[in-house]
């Protein structure tokens, strides 16, 4: 569903900061109990959009193997953006399954 | 992301590229490190092919955006700028000019004040000059110092700096070949170590050494500058060795000074440098004839060594005026009190700065006046267009562009404009500078100043571009880009709060056109107060042929050559003097009347032949002209302000009197005529007390002295004096008794020659008037015509329920009139404020006189009618029922 992608990635970064490309794709997967599936070719451009918006910030750090990783955290803006997305989110599930109950 | 991020990466779209790589990269070696299959992880990101288009789906968001607005907005701007093509031409042409001046003014003064000296270590370079108070007491400073003076305090500096003498540049008489032809060359004497202490290498040849400058006239070498050596000898390298006759001297060149270096004087290229031991007064403690110029040792304090060289210099004139006698008490304080000071002197020293600073500081200020006014100009057209596009904004706000968006549309048209007017200027720019060192150079003291175009310039241009543009463009931007949707789409911005801001800008630009006004005001009250003071003799048809005779001629023969002259056809009368009046010259003496007290202050002296009074045209007004057979000492014509300063009550005819010299000797004259006062070295100073003695001078044991240099003064028949100089200057030549003419000019010539500075301020500042007058009048008329096209709904209801016309026109007019008195006013206080600052450049004007202050008022007045009566005439012309259709 359009937006929802971006609402993962922040709800996984409000939980647990300082996550690479990968280790936000394996949280996506693992915590939706291997359903949801981002793929790369979406996640990417969302993150860097996400980063042109303020939501997020990115810097480099040094892993073990002596290679960069990008890493990402929430900005304050992020956090208000996940707060209002949350409430969005809420809103039109509840209205969904409403029609979902009541058609 | 803020836009300078972005313009940060569409410069390194490289970088980008490869951080997106890694980012990749890595993605792949933790799924490969979680047991995933390499090639799935990779094939994950699609094969190469959808690897790019993923690189660039990232990559666009942060790259393509930004530069694709950019490119719509100059687009868009060329196009607006050609649709209004009047209005932006208009813009452009004042702004280069203004910008032209600018940058022109900046070449002038970086040349001359603020460029540092080719040398090693500039930074390190002061010159030394003297403060004692002069007979009013007040301060002057004096840099010219005595070699032995000079020898003393660079033994006390050792270990501290290096001293260095420097002559001033001086245009001497010299000849490569024959005696016949004389040619001149600015000969500068200096330390022979000044080349090595300053880090200089020769072009060719060799430079001066310390070698060089040991014992008096025994090193007769002379190095060139290279501009002289590419000049007069296209570079030839077999100039080294080849020798030139200046005076009785032979002097035999070593080497060519560095491409870059042309001495320390700016405003004057050295052609030749001579060590100082050849200079003639090099053994005198009576003369004082080169600056001091000392180089620091790297991290040397300045303060202790100031202290030590005034000790040594106050100690050294102390023990010379102790075997003088005949010098005044206050004379002798006044020479032991002298303070020595240290002044930083990278940018070298020169008289032609201290003529010229302040000069040019003025200059500065009048151009950063007029560019100030140009770009008010300006802003008022951007904000008339803006205006116009009001509901191009509102519409553009509203289908979502942010407000950055449209401040950097805006600004992408005043960087447009600015550009524009900043290659029009470079043009007008790289005329002008010359022009003015050509208009304040003399034919007897020519001005050349180098004027690179590097990268200083380039650097104050680019400035001037980003000032100008921000300045102009900014607060049009801001309001355009502040638009409200709403109000503008149903049709009416608050059309107040842009005309208080173009008012505003009207009431800037008429302040500063004023004090633009009233300055140039000024400078032309004094050129011409200047140029019109009475003189005292006629200049017209007046040859002046300065002549040399380098063995030195007994009077006679000098009188027998100018009968010679006078034969010449064309001639009218000749007569010969030591040097013309107003060359600068001067030779002066305490005056002691009939035995009594010797004065404080000195008499002046001229040597002239009989006749010359009547060639000049001055008016003999008590006893008689000097005759063949007087001589110095014995007769003397004395001017008025002689009689009043030290013959006062007395009949001056017959009184005695002693010119009592430094060293004590006397010379007595006896008065036999009074002839009216002139000027005598300089046209602003007042008249000195001088007394006119025979040309024909004799030594302490009465013999006749032979003269080596004198000026005959030649009265022509024709109205061009200079058409006979060449056949005159022939006649000498051939005379063949060793006369020789260094230099021909006309006695207009030298007085025009002190009235340079005044002359070039007057014609700048008319210039400049004229230019603000316009820029002024064309923002006005802008303004006017502006709010007339907003309020034509207005003035077009008005008229249609019968409004008379006069309270129409006043509608229109009366706010701008209202900001045109703030503005006068305002400008009128500047005006008067700054006026102490300028006095020095001012003679004979006082900043309060009314018709200073009430001509540019006037001015302003007649430009703020004209360019308003267009605009009332055009709201009288609305047709109220048009209008009300229109609507």
């Amino acid at each position: 569903m359009q937006g929802s992608l971006d609402l993962l990635v922040l709800k996984i970064l409000s939980r647990r900061p300082k996550l690479h490309g990968y280790a936000l794709m394996t949280a996506i997967r693992e915590t939706s109990g291997d359903i949801l599936n981002a793929e790369e070719g979406s996640l990417y451009p969302a993150l860097h959009r996400m980063e042109e918006a303020g939501w997020i910030r990115a810097e480099w750090v040094l892993k073990e193997s002596g290679k960069r990783a990008r890493i990402y955290q929430l900005t304050t803006t992020g956090k208000k953006q996940l707060a209002s997305e949350e409430t969005r989110w809420v809103a039109v599930s509840a209205a969904i399954n409403r029609v979902l109950r009541e058609a | 992301m803020s836009l300078w991020t972005r313009i940060a990466n569409a410069m390194k779209g490289d970088r980008l590229n490869r951080e997106l790589d890694e980012e990749f990269a890595s993605h792949i070696e933790e799924a490969v490190a979680e047991g995933r299959d390499p090639e799935e992880a990779r094939r994950a990101f699609g094969a190469s092919r959808a690897m790019l288009r993923q690189r660039e789906a990232s990559h666009a968001v942060k790259v393509v955006g930004w530069l694709e607005a950019l490119r719509a907005d100059v687009l868009f701007g060329w196009r607006q700028l050609r649709r209004n093509r009047a209005t932006s031409a208009v813009a452009v042409l004042s702004l280069a000019l203004a910008m032209g001046a600018c940058v022109s003014a900046f070449r002038l003064i970086d040349a001359l004040l603020l460029r540092p000296l080719p040398v090693a270590a500039p930074e390190r370079l002061y010159a030394l000059s003297r403060q004692a108070l002069n007979q009013d007491g007040v301060p002057f400073a004096y840099d010219q110092w005595a070699y032995p003076d000079f020898v003393l305090m660079r033994a006390a500096a050792q270990n501290h700096a290096e001293l260095i003498a420097v002559s001033n540049t001086d245009r001497m008489d010299l000849t490569y070949a024959t005696d016949e032809e004389l040619e001149k060359g600015y000969v500068q004497y200096v330390s022979g170590w000044m080349f090595d202490r300053l880090g200089l290498r020769p072009a060719l040849g060799r430079l001066l050494t310390e070698d060089d400058d040991r014992t008096p006239g025994a090193h007769p070498n002379a190095v060139l500058s290279y501009d002289y050596w590419t000049r007069r000898f296209a570079r030839d390298p077999k100039v080294i060795g080849r020798t030139f006759r200046m005076g009785d001297q032979l002097f035999e060149i070593v080497g060519v000074g560095p491409e870059t270096f042309t001495g320390t004087e700016p405003g004057t290229i050295t052609e030749i440098f001579l060590p100082t031991m050849m200079n003639r007064w090099v053994q005198r403690s009576d003369a004082t004839w080169h600056r001091t110029l000392a180089i620091m040792n790297p991290g040397e304090p300045i303060d202790p060594l100031r202290a030590k060289l005034e000790a040594v210099s106050r100690n050294f004139e102390a023990k010379r005026l102790q075997g003088l006698s005949g010098i005044s008490k206050q004379l002798r304080d006044s020479s032991l009190n002298q303070r020595l000071l240290m002044e930083p002197a990278a940018q070298g020293v020169s008289n032609l700065q201290g003529d010229y600073r302040r000069a040019l500081t003025w200059m500065g200020l009048l151009v950063g006046l007029v560019l100030l006014i140009a770009c008010a100009n300006v802003a008022n057209l951007m904000t008339a267009l803006a205006a116009s596009r009001a509901r191009e904004m509102a519409l553009r706000v509203s289908i979502g562009a942010g407000r950055l968006r449209l401040v950097q549309m805006v600004l992408v048209e005043s960087a447009m404009l600015s550009l524009g007017a900043a290659l029009l200027g470079a043009v007008f720019a790289w005329w002008s500078a010359p022009l003015v060192v050509r208009l304040i150079s003399t034919p007897d003291n020519p001005t050349r100043l180098l004027l690179p175009a590097d990268w200083r310039v380039l650097g104050f241009g680019v400035l001037l571009i980003g000032g100008v543009m921000l300045l102009f463009g900014l607060v049009p931007a801001l309001r355009a880009s502040a638009v409200r949707p709403v109000s503008a789409l149903k049709g009416g911005d608050d059309p107040h709060a842009r005309r208080r801001l173009m008012h505003s800008m009207i009431a800037f630009q008429v302040a500063f056109c004023f004090l633009v006004l009233f300055i140039a005001g000024l400078f032309v009250a004094t050129f011409h107060r200047l140029s019109s003071r009475p003189i005292g003799f006629d200049t017209s048809r007046l040859l002046l042929l300065e002549t040399v005779a380098p063995h030195g001629q007994p009077p006679s023969a000098w009188t027998q050559l100018g009968e010679l002259l006078r034969a010449m056809p064309g001639v009218e009368s000749v007569a010969a003097s030591g040097w013309p009046l107003m060359s600068t010259g001067g030779w002066n003496g305490s005056i002691s009347v009939n035995g009594g007290p010797v004065s404080d202050d000195w008499g002046y002296f001229l040597s002239v032949s009989p006749g010359w009074i009547e060639t000049m045209k001055m008016r003999l007004i008590a006893g008689r002209d000097l005759r063949s057979s007087d001589a110095f000492p014995g007769a003397a014509i004395v001017n008025e302000t002689f009689v009043k300063r030290y013959l006062k009550g007395v009949e001056p005819l017959g009184v005695t009197f002693e010119k009592v010299d430094f060293g004590g000797s006397r010379n007595r004259c006896q008065v036999v005529g009074v002839v009216n006062d002139t000027p005598y070295r300089y046209l602003r100073e007042p008249i000195l007390p001088v007394a006119f003695v025979p040309f024909r001078q004799l030594d302490d044991k009465g013999a006749v002295q032979l003269e080596n240099s004198g000026t005959f003064l030649v009265r022509t028949k024709e109205t061009n004096p200079q058409a006979l100089g060449a056949v005159l200057r022939r006649k000498v030549a051939q005379a063949g008794s060793g006369f020789r003419v260094s230099n021909v000019q006309t006695q207009q010539e030298l007085l025009d020659a002190q009235t340079v500075r005044e002359r070039l301020l007057a014609m700048l500042g008319v210039f400049f008037s004229g230019v603000a007058l316009l820029l002024a009048g064309i923002g006005l008329y802008g303004v006017l015509n502006y709010s007339v096209l907003q309020r034509r709904r207005e003035i077009g209801i008005r008229m249609a329920l019968g409004a008379p016309r006069v309270p129409v026109a006043r509608l229109v007019a009366v706010d701008v009139f209202r900001m045109v008195v703030a503005g006068s006013i305002a400008g009128l206080a500047l005006g008067i404020g700054s006026a102490r600052y300028i006095e020095s450049l001012l003679y004979q004007v006082k900043a309060v006189e009314p018709k200073l202050l009430t001509l540019p008022a006037l001015a302003i007045l007649v430009v703020t009618l004209l360019a308003t009566l267009p605009a009332v005439v055009r709201a009288l012309r609305i047709e109220p029922a048009e209008i009300l259709r229109a609507e």
